[in-house]
């Protein structure tokens, strides 16, 4: 299959600091002088600097690519540094733009870094991707993933796609000539709160190395113009069993972005497309609310106050307020173990969880529950700070 | 024939990956699932009875949708997948 190659211009020539540098590729015959010099000339962007980021930018920026740009807006959190290797201890309270460029500048000082300390929004897509060759989306949320595809689309550029979830991780490429885009795949977005979050499923530290790299793998091959992109197909990568297996992909005639007659023309609103407004709770059912302080002073009163714990028992065990465990994805079938007459508390790790169970037992005819703000973490950080946070 | 479970969903299939049931048609198949496996159901269909837009199903290699969708035919040692959109995304 012939490549849909990533529209570069021939490559300057290179130094003898970077033929050095570079002397491995240099001896590939499906890289040698000249694709050094086409991934020199290459204007990548990575939308993110997390965990699929990391290994995205490290590795590209060791191979080469000359123009390295990152979108990111966050700062470092100790809990990152479990999978997003760019980062360090000493980077904690960071930013990453920040943490990231000095990696990457201590790596391999040829590479020009364009960093966007700004959130990717429909006002300035447009123009960040037209900067670029190629997009490697390393987003953790719907409303970026539509917003990345729409823009590659409107720009010609491909994107370099992979999720992660767990053990799972998808990778693919869209947008490029002759293939499909993630609407195809996807034509519309799950409505918030029907799929869990990694942050109740949790990620294996490692999946992002192995899918970023993925992703990185597909970013150079599409410089070079060599091998067989991830085009028109989906991998899935099973780390648990080790099984990567491969789905295809075709592009949708009547894909809304990139079919025969396409109606959407322009980037659109993706907060309201995905529905992230409102993400709390469903829609329509109230779910009154209590602070920590308030429930210590009322268990320490005595009062009679039932303490339910919709994590998991996983999470149970790191820390708990001796509540009764029954894990959101078990209410329904265990709703009989609660008692309607009793005052109830529900709690999460940070409050969503607990939302939607309040919301869900309320319209089970509960009327006497509300959910702890801020979950069991806004306890150990107001009230209890011996207790670990996670 | 098998169905594979992605981890998302495995939480309501009592952690099963993979399950073998009989069935003729993918159809069937999605039936026997969220009978052996009732809160399922949200997950894979609307209130409208109808499937997911989000939630993709694959016979082997091949999405459903450009197959006879629920009407085609299965057969003994066929693989169908549920592969639901994933964001990644670490906020709770």
């Amino acid at each position: 299959m012939a490549v849909p190659a990533a529209r570069l211009p021939p490559g300057p020539p290179l130094t003898n600091d970077e033929i050095l540098r570079y002397s491995r590729h240099l001896l590939m015959p499906e890289v040698a002088m000249e694709g050094q010099q086409r991934l020199k000339a290459a204007r990548v962007l990575c939308v993110g600097a997390g965990g699929l980021g990391s290994p995205v930018m490290l590795y590209l920026a060791a191979a080469g690519v000359g123009t390295l740009g990152l979108v990111d807006f966050d700062v470092v959190d100790y809990t990152n540094l479990q999978r997003q290797v760019i980062h360090a201890t000493p980077d904690v309270g960071r930013r990453k733009l920040e943490s990231a460029a000095e990696k990457l500048k201590a790596l391999n000082p040829y590479v020009a870094l364009r960093p966007f300390e700004d959130r990717l929004t429909s006002d300035n897509a447009l123009e960040i991707v037209r900067q670029f060759d190629v997009v490697v989306d390393g987003t953790d949320n719907f409303a970026t993933r539509y917003l990345v595809n729409d823009a590659c689309v409107l720009t010609g550029r491909p994107n370099v796609y992979g999720s992660i979830f767990r053990f799972d991780g998808q990778a693919s490429v869209f947008a490029a000539r002759e293939g499909p885009c993630y609407r195809c795949l996807y034509p519309e977005p799950p409505p918030p709160g029907l799929v869990p979050s990694c942050a109740e499923g949790g990620v294996l530290g490692i999946l992002p190395g192995l899918v970023g790299l993925i992703q990185a793998t597909e970013a150079v091959k599409l410089i070079l113009g060599r091998g067989e992109p991830l085009v028109g197909r989906l991998l899935l990568v099973d780390a648990l069993g080790m099984r990567f297996r491969e789905l295809q992909v075709p592009r949708n005639p009547e894909c809304p972005m990139c079919g025969a007659s396409p109606t959407i023309t322009a980037l659109q609103d993706y907060e309201a497309f995905c529905g992230v407004r409102g993400e709390e709770a469903p829609a329509g059912v109230e779910v009154p609310e209590v602070q920590v302080e308030e429930l210590k002073r009322r268990l320490d009163a005595g009062e009679d106050v039932v303490i339910l714990d919709v994590r998991e028992a996983h999470e149970y065990q790191i820390c708990n307020l001796g509540g009764l465990l029954i894990p959101l994805g078990e209410l329904p079938r265990r709703v009989h173990e609660l008692d309607t007459s009793r005052e109830m508390v529900v709690h999460c790790r940070t409050g969503p969880r607990s939302a939607k169970a309040v919301a869900f037992l309320r319209q089970a005819g509960f009327r006497k529950v509300r959910n702890l703000t801020g979950g069991i973490s806004a306890w150990a950080e107001r009230v209890d700070r011996s207790m670990p946070r996670y | 024939m098998t169905i594979h479970v992605p981890a998302p969903l495995r939480s309501f299939t009592d952690q099963k990956a993979v399950l073998d049931l009989p069935a003729r048609t993918v159809g069937e198949a999605l039936a026997e699932l969220v009978a052996r496996h009732p809160e399922l159901r949200r997950h894979l269909y609307g209130e409208d009875g109808r499937l997911r837009s989000f939630v993709n199903l694959y016979l082997n290699d091949q999405d459903i949708r450009y197959l006879e969708k629920e009407a085609t035919a299965v057969e003994e040692g066929d693989t169908l997948s549920i592969v639901p959109a994933v964001a990644g995304g670490l906020e709770e």
